[in-house]
């Protein structure tokens, strides 16, 4: 289970004087600080598909980096099985997939080898890596472009393996950061299919996104985060009685609950 | 660690145009910088040493020997002139090579009519034997004249030397020949090495950092189980490695091609030279290399994890050959030596035990100075790459 507690990380501006109109307007602003993220909270269970959603800008890469270790945060806590992630984050490092819709490839290692180096890194032993390649080839359909520089893949061919390499090392948690942006349709499907064979695995899996139709197919909580704030938390049949009509009107319910406030 | 460096290898081995700069480019450019050049040169010089010469001749008649002389169709060609012609346009003109003034007291007998002064008018600016060619004659004949107005006064031959020159300043040079050509040669190494290596680490240095950002990598790569230290350690070694075997590269290609192409006395010098440096000193001015090849990957490494493109690390990267320059340049000014605090200014100080390996005069206790000075600051720049990795904000610019 992941409960994430009144996480907050702001950044230092550099120039004030840099920033646009619209920038300085915001309330999360003061001083010389940018606080991106203020107060988010949520819990997500063994099995559930979290979806993230909130407009831009509006904190989530932050907090899903924040989740993935990759930023430090200034307050609140993460806790995987109870595991202080902040405390620990190389332990917390080997039970979190992270993939974002901009990470690319090593162009001149071949799929194979981009895979097999973050298996490496993970600390697994050659015959694992072996077979766990196998295993997510065949899962990805990914045997015909394997052995191939990845630098000539094309972008479903891409995804496909930045998700393998995201899993590489089975992970206890899998972090999408809108993972389906800018791909075609075939490759948003890989995508969606992909989370929804670890939903049935029982891996809990968090993922922010802008297309609502994924998060009523695939979702079982949802969280709305908007000025670095939580505005909703809670499973996806509470987030459509929020408003009658499509989930789209339960998005603008959720943000205009807090902005009206 | 090692785990970085293997794939960062892989890596770069793999990057043709890369490779193409380190290893290729020395190798190729080296033989072809010398052919060219010795190639223009000869025929330039073969040029001007066949080509037949106009000339205009001023006051012949006092003068039959020079004039007889000169008749060799193959080689001077005489052309009239006007006899108030300007030397210069016509020269510029191209209507002769050059114009010889003879004066009236030319005659060989000297002791009466004393020395004669002979003007050659041509131009001297570029390329062209006409000077030696002309003195050729002029010499000879000079000579001639010396040694019977010599014969008339009645001189041996000690009183003849002794008065041609009565006073002798005799160069004895306490220094042989390897710290007198180690001196120049040395001198130069650094230059080479240095930029050679630091161009050579550039490369890759660009692809490991912002590189990485660009692809988006770098995310992925922080965020797997692995300490920040030992991702920096394995991109830095990387670095320096590429720098290093690009030197030696250059340096391998430059002997065996300069041994090749160059011919007769020339190989015969630079085997000789070679010989006298001891194994132990070229060893020596490699190890030389290790610790400035750490402060140029360190500081390459730092400013390529800053950049947030290959575009942005390059225009960053540019200004630190001239500044590498600097402390070489120190290194040649007459009076800086390898003594005291010297020893202690980094790069320069490298620079300056390279010529004195080179000359053979290497004082070794300096060697502490050396590596301690460049270990200290190449280590508290490996901790500020560190540091500068641990940075959200150089990361995630």
């Amino acid at each position: 289970m992941i409960e994430i507690k009144q996480l907050a990380k702001k950044f230092a501006v550099e120039n004030p004087k840099k920033l646009s109109e619209q920038e300085k307007k915001d309330p999360r602003l003061k001083g010389r600080f940018f606080h991106s993220v203020q107060d988010v909270s949520f819990t997500c269970q063994k099995g559930e598909v979290l979806g993230l959603l909130g407009p831009n800008g509006a904190g989530k890469t932050t907090t899903l980096r924040m989740l993935s270790t990759a930023l430090k945060p200034d307050g609140g806590s993460v806790e995987i099985d109870g595991d202080n992630v902040l405390a620990n984050p190389v332990i917390a490092r080997k039970k979190i997939g992270f993939l974002s819709g901009s990470t690319g490839l090593y162009g001149r290692l071949t799929g194979r080898e981009n895979i097999h180096y973050f298996g490496q890194l993970h600390g697994m032993s050659e015959e694992t890596i072996a077979s766990r390649i196998k295993e997510l080839a065949d899962l990805l359909d990914m045997h015909n472009f394997l052995d191939r520089r990845s630098e000539n893949f094309s972008t479903g061919m891409k995804q496909k393996t930045a998700i393998a390499r995201a899993v590489v090392h089975s992970p206890e948690l899998v972090i999408l950061d809108e993972p389906t942006t800018g791909l075609d349709i075939m490759a948003t499907q890989t995508v969606l299919e992909f989370i929804r064979g670890l939903k049935e695995q029982g891996t809990p899996v968090i993922f922010s996104t802008h297309h609502l139709d994924e998060v009523e197919e695939l979702c079982d909580k949802v969280t709305v985060i908007d000025q670095g704030l939580t505005m909703f938390d809670g499973d996806i049949a509470s987030f459509k009685a929020l408003a009658e009509g499509s989930l789209h009107q339960s998005f603008m319910a959720a943000i205009q609950s807090t902005t009206s406030e | 660690m090692w785990l970085v460096f293997k794939k960062e290898i892989k890596e770069l081995l793999r990057d043709r145009k890369t490779l193409f700069f380190m290893i290729a480019l020395p190798l190729l450019i080296f033989p072809l910088i010398f052919a060219v050049v010795g190639f223009v040169s000869k025929q330039a010089i073969d040029k001007a040493e066949t080509q037949v010469l106009n000339y205009a001749l001023i006051g012949g008649q006092y003068a039959p020997d020079i004039v007889e002389e000169l008749q060799q169709p193959d080689k001077f060609n005489l052309v009239k002139i006007a006899e108030n012609a300007d030397f210069s346009s016509i020269i510029r003109n191209d209507i002769v090579d050059f114009v010889l003034e003879i004066p009236e007291n030319y005659s060989s007998d000297v002791l009466t009519n004393g020395q004669a002064n002979i003007k050659l008018h041509f131009n001297d600016a570029g390329l062209n034997l006409v000077y030696r060619r002309v003195n050729e004659i002029v010499k000879s004949q000079s000579e001639l004249f010396q040694q019977s107005a010599f014969s008339d006064l009645g001189l041996d031959e000690a009183k003849q030397s002794a008065l041609i020159e009565p006073i002798v300043l005799e160069k004895v040079n306490t220094a042989d020949d390897r710290e007198n050509w180690g001196e120049k040669i040395g001198g130069m190494l650094p230059y080479l090495l240095f930029i050679i290596c630091l161009t050579g680490a550039m490369a890759p240095a660009t692809d490991i950092g912002a590189g990485e950002k660009e692809r988006g990598t770098l995310e992925t790569l922080l965020i797997s189980p692995i300490d920040r230290n030992k991702i920096v350690m394995g991109k830095f070694l990387t670095i320096a490695f590429a720098g290093t075997m690009t030197a030696l590269i250059t340096v391998a290609s430059m002997v065996i091609w300069g041994l090749v192409l160059s011919q007769g006395m020339a190989i015969k010098f630079v085997a000789d030279f070679m010989a006298q440096i001891a194994m132990i000193d070229f060893l020596l001015i490699f190890l030389m290399l290790v610790p400035v090849v750490a402060i140029f990957s360190a500081i390459l490494l730092s400013i390529s994890i800053y950049a947030k493109s290959f575009k942005e690390a390059q225009s960053y990267m540019g200004p630190m050959t001239i500044l590498v320059i600097v402390p070489i340049m120190i290194a040649l000014l007459p009076g800086v030596e390898l003594k005291g605090a010297w020893a202690w200014v980094p790069v320069t100080n490298v620079s300056l035990a390279m010529k004195e390996l080179v000359k053979g005069t290497m004082d070794y206790y300096q060697l502490f100075a050396i590596f301690g000075s460049t270990v200290i600051i190449a280590g508290a720049l490996f901790a500020f790459c560190v540091y500068w990795f641990n940075q959200e904000k150089v990361l995630f610019r």
